[in-house]
């Protein structure tokens, strides 16, 4: 999708963290990126070190925790991983009607120094 | 002597750790939070807003000319926003055909968003609590405009016939966030081959919630149930 405008939008964020906390520079940062929210992380590590040069982020240590997609299943109780976006329950031949995570975008932590 | 690795440098100031900070913060949170503020003024002004997403050449800019005429001779009043990346043609084509149109000439986005979407309101000749439909036409693209909420009270995706049955499968993200699908092109049904029954099929498998309708702008079988399901 759109890594180097999310990478932007993180350094934003990152920054703006930086100058409420008197904090020089930012050590790590953390992502959230769910499995069905359309990121690809090889494209993100690539628009971290483009983005983050020059600025008090430049060599900080990027985290991603891919998030995968589950859905919930009503009949079955229990959640399953959703193959692909698929919300049919490889138990139960249900259709979910929940997804319980994979689509997140976010910005989760940040190591300041 | 540098205690990290023994040369002759004289040792960096060592930076004192602040420590980690928990955020949860949204990437798109700024496109969220103008999303908000629109579904606010829509709901404010007793406006239904429709966000149309499909590839390009589905069909399209056909079912809104189409919708737009049809609920114009009812008496409502249509408004479009439309969203290319080149041209004013689709909005040139809306006001041919009656309905009032705002063309988003994005440059290089391949998608709208929130903010683009609340800077076209302030082209439309009528305020919003004059309207009584407003139809925000995307960029023709079923990847990008999935994550960019614009403020609507419906999200519409249009398939065509023409696509093939397998498409929602391949896009799942995006049909995920359907409300409504419309199968389009219904008139060429027997000419493509096209399976309803494996599209309805493959639609349940990546969109459980979204109620499905077939329609075909050109002969304006399934308008009159659309037009109802949009609030007329």
């Amino acid at each position: 999708m759109h890594e180097l405008g999310l990478m932007q939008a993180v350094r934003e964020l990152a920054l703006e963290q930086a100058r409420t906390h008197g904090a020089t520079q930012i050590a790590a940062i953390t992502l959230r990126i769910g499995s069905l929210a359309g990121v690809e992380t090889e494209a993100l590590r690539l628009a971290h070190t483009v983005v983050m040069a020059g600025t008090a982020a430049e060599g900080s240590c990027l985290q991603i925790e891919v998030v995968p997609a589950q859905f919930a299943c009503a009949p079955c109780q229990q959640p399953f991983a959703a193959v692909q976006g698929d919300c049919l329950c490889p138990r139960c031949g249900t259709f979910s009607q929940r997804l319980l995570q994979g689509r997140e975008l976010e910005l989760s932590s940040l190591e300041l120094s | 002597m540098c205690v990290d690795c023994g040369c002759s440098a004289p040792p960096r100031p060592r930076v004192a750790p602040l420590g980690r900070r928990e955020l949860g913060a949204a990437l798109l949170g700024r496109n969220d939070v103008l999303a908000a503020q629109l579904r606010q003024r829509f709901v404010a002004a007793g406006l239904p807003v429709v966000n149309l997403l499909a590839s390009p050449g589905s069909g399209k800019t056909a079912l809104v000319e189409r919708l737009g005429a049809d609920l114009g001779a009812a008496g409502r009043r249509v408004a479009v926003i439309v969203g290319d990346l080149a041209t004013d043609n689709d909005a040139r084509r809306l006001q041919a055909a009656g309905l009032t149109a705002v063309q988003i000439t994005t440059g290089q986005a391949c998608h709208l968003e929130a903010a683009m979407v609340a800077r076209a309101l302030g082209a439309l000749p009528q305020p919003l609590a004059a309207l009584d439909l407003l139809v925000i036409e995307n960029v023709g693209n079923l990847v990008c405009p999935a994550a960019f909420d614009l403020g609507e009270s419906l999200r519409l995706v249009l398939l065509s016939v023409t696509e093939g049955e397998d498409k929602p499968l391949k896009y799942p993200a995006i049909f995920h966030t359907a409300d409504l699908v419309v199968i389009s092109k219904l008139d060429l049904l027997a000419a493509t081959g096209f399976d309803l029954g494996q599209a309805r099929y493959n639609i349940a498998r990546v969109a459980p919630r979204a109620r499905v309708l077939e329609v075909s702008a050109r002969t304006g079988e399934g308008l009159a149930h659309l037009g109802r399901l949009l609030g007329w």
